[in-house]
Order: structure tokens, then sequence, then C-alpha cells
């Protein structure tokens, strides 16, 4: 076979590649087809893969296999991770994702600078810029998550006007170096600029907002793949990279829209130092707290109940314990559900799988608006570790900054139990109504030894 | 405008709408795996890795193209393991009861 026939046939394999990548996604749609998808996936990967190998430009294999063994052996352990660790675990694939894509891209540039036409350059300089500013904001975002970094956000006076400085930077070099290719030094600075720039623009995210942040990433993961994809006229790169971005990308809008807040708000609007005025008020009320008997009392002699999880659930390590809850409710012929805000946790989809890994079937599983309709005839809504996702006072306190925010409705249920560990205030400082309603009581505790002490309750007969 | 650019442009508007499509069909009860599968497949860029690695242009080429091999490689198994294994996770009420 001639070597233009052997292109020819590579090129081919990279079409059945992409053909097998949207049928991964397509497949992935539902539950019943997903691991289909998965299958097709890793097929459709590994044909593109070892027709690369055969490629003959590329020769002398020891130290390709040598790291292909070590991305193995960093790769498999990452896949094995905790389901409560996903999150991190996803941050820091984005940034490697990144890391791979802006390195190519750098290595690309140097094998022809400084005679890089000047489109190709415009590319290069793009794709490299988001690769780079991708990997060190993922990094952060991991950091944040394994709480090796200060999940709070971090701000100054004028950050953003900072931030914005530093890209257009990033960009002013990618420009200059379009007009003057032979200025090869600004390349290196145009990379540190952009590594800058990635740090810049996390470290002032917290929290609640992770799951927009990661999936921003994810977002900016994918296009940088993409950009490789047009820097080498590889269509195989181009078709994975605009799925991911693309992905991630209407990831970032629904976490947008559950929060009601905009893109340029999350990234820039910080959001933590809001609310001085109701932490004086709050004193006064009174909340009605209640012990483990009394919650497995009034959850025995329920119908119809509805958990809502939140991060909190994910920090005790509790959903194995939910799961107990949920068995013997179902057991006394109780109908248990879930409600799971779009943004609880800390990455989309976040509550789903660790449920799904305690075992509860997932057609318990409900999303907010199938779930909202049912609260009013619902008799008990236990909420574990969520807060600012039921808050009432997104429905109707105008001044609260999580004001037209969708909720769970747990307020309109019969009853409201609420697992929390004190009456500080959620990650936003925003104070929550609910806990101050008639039919809400606070059940103090940390919510694994909460959950246990109930199930015990019901479990040792009496009911 | 290198003639390469158009028919790129063109493949990637497709993929982008059809990413969309297919994007917004998917259940919110699988946006983590999600998220994990679709890094897996962006772990694609591995071709273009091992072709600079291969190539031995310059000695820094080969060695970024290394470091790329090992980093993408390693999103590519680490994310189908864990999509895997999430989906796995996912029964029905009749299903988690034989299990």
């Amino acid at each position: 076979m001639s070597p233009a026939d052997l292109q020819q046939l590579i090129d081919v394999t990279y079409i059945l590649a992409a053909i097998g990548f949207i049928l991964a996604i397509k497949w992935l749609g539902s539950p019943v087809t997903a691991k289909r998808g998965v299958l097709i996936g890793e097929i459709a990967s590994a044909i593109a893969v070892v027709a690369t190998l055969c490629n003959p430009e590329v020769s002398q294999y020891k130290w390709i296999i040598i790291t292909l063994i070590i991305g193995a052996g960093v790769g498999f352990p990452l896949g094995l991770v905790k389901m409560t660790a996903v999150p991190q675990r996803t941050a820091l694939s984005h940034a490697f994702g990144a890391l791979s894509a802006a390195l190519i891209g750098i290595a690309e540039y140097y094998v022809s600078a400084p005679n890089v036409p000047k489109f190709q350059m415009a590319e290069i300089g793009l794709e490299v810029i988001i690769g780079s500013l991708t990997f060190t904001g993922s990094i952060i975002a991991a950091g944040k998550l394994q709480e090796i970094l200060p999940q709070r956000p971090i701000t100054y006076k004028g950050q953003n006007i900072v931030s914005l400085t530093v890209l257009a930077a990033a960009i002013g070099l990618m420009i200059a170096l379009v007009i003057h290719p032979d200025y090869t030094y600004l390349f290196p600075i145009m990379i540190g600029v952009a590594l800058l720039f990635g740090i810049m623009l996390v470290t002032p995210i917290g929290g609640a907002d992770m799951p927009t942040v990661i999936s921003l990433l994810n977002s900016y993961a994918g296009f940088s793949a993409a950009l490789l994809g047009f820097v080498l006229s590889n269509k195989v790169l181009i078709v994975a990279g605009a799925l991911d971005g693309a992905s991630g990308f209407i990831l970032s809008v629904i976490m947008c829209k559950a929060m009601n807040r905009s893109f340029t708000n999350v990234l820039f609007g910080a959001f933590g130092q809001v609310q001085p005025s109701a932490a004086g008020a709050k004193e006064e009320r009174a909340v009605k707290s209640a012990s483990p008997e009394d919650a497995a009392g009034i959850l025995a002699a329920a119908n119809k109940v509805v958990i809502v999880p939140g991060y909190g659930m994910a920090v005790a390590q509790a959903q194995h314990k939910v799961r107990e809850l949920y068995d013997i409710l179902t057991k006394k012929g109780i109908d248990v559900r879930f409600g799971i805000h779009p943004v609880a946790g800390r990455m989309p989809g976040h509550m789903n799988v660790l449920l799904a890994e305690a075992d509860i079937p997932y057609d318990r599983l409900m999303e907010m608006d199938q779930i909202n309709g049912d609260l009013p005839q619902t008799d008990v809504a236990l909420v574990i570790g969520a807060n600012d996702v039921t808050n009432p006072a997104a429905r109707s306190d105008q001044s609260s900054p999580i004001f037209g925010m969708p909720i769970i409705d747990v307020d309109k249920a019969r009853t409201v139990m609420v697992i929390k560990r004190s009456m500080a205030a959620g990650f936003a400082g925003i104070d929550n109504p609910l806990y101050y309603l008639d039919n809400t009581m606070m059940l103090f505790g940390d919510a694994k030894k909460f959950v246990s002490d109930i199930v015990r309750e019901l479990s040792g007969g009496g009911h | 405008m290198p003639a390469d650019f158009i028919s790129s442009l063109f493949v990637f508007i497709l993929a982008a709408f059809l990413g969309i499509e297919l994007i917004k069909r998917v259940s919110p009860l699988l946006h983590t795996p999600l998220m994990s599968l679709t890094n897996a497949l962006d772990a694609i860029v591995l071709v273009a890795a091992i072709i600079i690695a291969g190539r031995h242009e310059t000695r820094l080429s080969t060695i970024l193209g290394l470091i790329a091999v090992a980093a993408s490689f390693s999103n590519m198994v680490g994310g189908f393991v864990i999509t895997d294994r999430m989906l796995g996770m996912f029964k029905t009420g009749k299903a988690a009861k034989k299990s």
C-alpha cells in the first residue's frame, strides 16, 4: 500500500470514529441505552488511535508506548475514585484535556516558528490561550473541590477590571504575533498571561457556583480541542471538540437557568458578600426543632415522602443511610421519591450519581419540574443538606439575591423536615425563611448520624 | 484564508449543531456521565499527540507531544472507566431488587 493510500485509509477510520462519537452521545441520552453508548465510544476511539499508530510519519514507538503506559497508570485510578470525588476528578480531566491541546499547539508553533503563516498563527494563538487558561482554571477548580483551596470566593476590589485587562493582554500578544511573526519571544509571555488569567477566572468563584464553572471549563476544553483540529486540519478533533464544547455549553446554560443568573453574573458577580441585613432579623425568630423519634413518628405516619438532597448529603457521606431510610419507608408502603434540583451538589447530575451509587432506583429520582406539582399533596418533604435550592425567598422576596431562582417547593408540603448542622446560613450567606415556617421542623445534627437515628427508630418497631 | 479553514469550519458548525440537538435530549439524570463521556471522547486529541511525538521534528516538539500523549490517554482511560462505572449504578426498581 502506498503512503497516500494508507493516509486515506487512516482518514476513513477517523470518519468511522466521528460516527461512533455521535452515536455514543445519542445512546447516552437514556439510561437504557447508555452503556451501549460508552462501548461504541471506546471502539471508535480505539480504531482512531490504532490507525494513527500505523501512520508512516510516526516512528520510534518506544517513548510513545512508555507515555501511553504512564497515561493509563494515571487515568485508570482516576476512573476508580469514589462517587463523592467525581466533581474534582472531572475538573482534573478538563485540566488534562486542555493541557494536551495546549501542548500540541505549542509544539506546532515551535516547529515552524518564526515562519508561521498569519492565519495559522491566529488559530494557534487562540487555541493555546484557551487551552492554557482552561488548564489553570480547572486546576484551581479541582483544588477548591478537593478542599485544598478555600471554597469561598476570593475577591478584591477592582478584580473584574484587573482580570479583563489580563485577558486583553493575552489577546493583544496574540495579535502582535500575527502582525510580527518574528517576535517569537512574545509567545511564551502570551502563554504565561493566559495561564494567569485561568487562575484569576476561577479563584473568585465559590462552591455553589461550581456546577456552572465545571460546565464552562468543560466547554472550553472541548473548544480548545476543536481549535486544535483547525490548526492541524484534523476533522475528528473538530467533531469530538465540537461535541464536547456543545455539551459543556448546554450544561452551563442549564445551570445558569437553574440559578436564574447569566454567564456574566456567575463569572464576574461575586455572590458571597450580600445580605448583611438578614443576619439581625433571624435571631428574633423562633424555629421548631425535633428529635429523631419525632421525625420517625411523622415519617411512619406519612403516605407520600419527598427527599430533597443537597451538597450537605455528599459532605456527610449520608447517601447510604438515606438508602436505608428509603428501604424501610418503602417497605411500610410509603411512596418515597427524591426531588433533585439541577444545581444541587457540585456538578451537573451530582446527586443522581450519588443516589444511584447507593442503589436507589433511578425511576425514583425526579427533576425539579416533575416533583414540584406533587409537593402540595406530599405529607413530608425531608431536606438533607440542601439550603438555597429550597429557599422560598426566591419566589417571594424581591430583595433576596436569589430572587427568581427556580426552587423545589418543599414549603408546600404538609410537613417540612430540614436536617442541618446549625442555623448558620448556607453558601450564599442568605437567610432561609423556610426554617421559620409553622410546618417546618428543624432536625439539628450531622446528616449521616441523624438519618441513621431515624432509621433505628423506624426499625425498632412501635409503628 | 487557507482552503482547509472553510471545510474545517463546515465540519465544526455541523458537529456543534448536531451536538446541541443530541445533548438537549440527554436526561438530567445522566448529566454527570455525559460530562465524563464527552471528556473521554475529547481525549481523541491523543491522535494528534501521537503524530507530534512520533514525527521527531524537534526535541521540544517530541517532548511536548509525549506529555500530551500521557495526559490525553489518561483522560481516555479514566473517562471511559468512570462513565461505565457510573452507568452500572443506574438501576430501575426491578433491577435494583434483583441485585
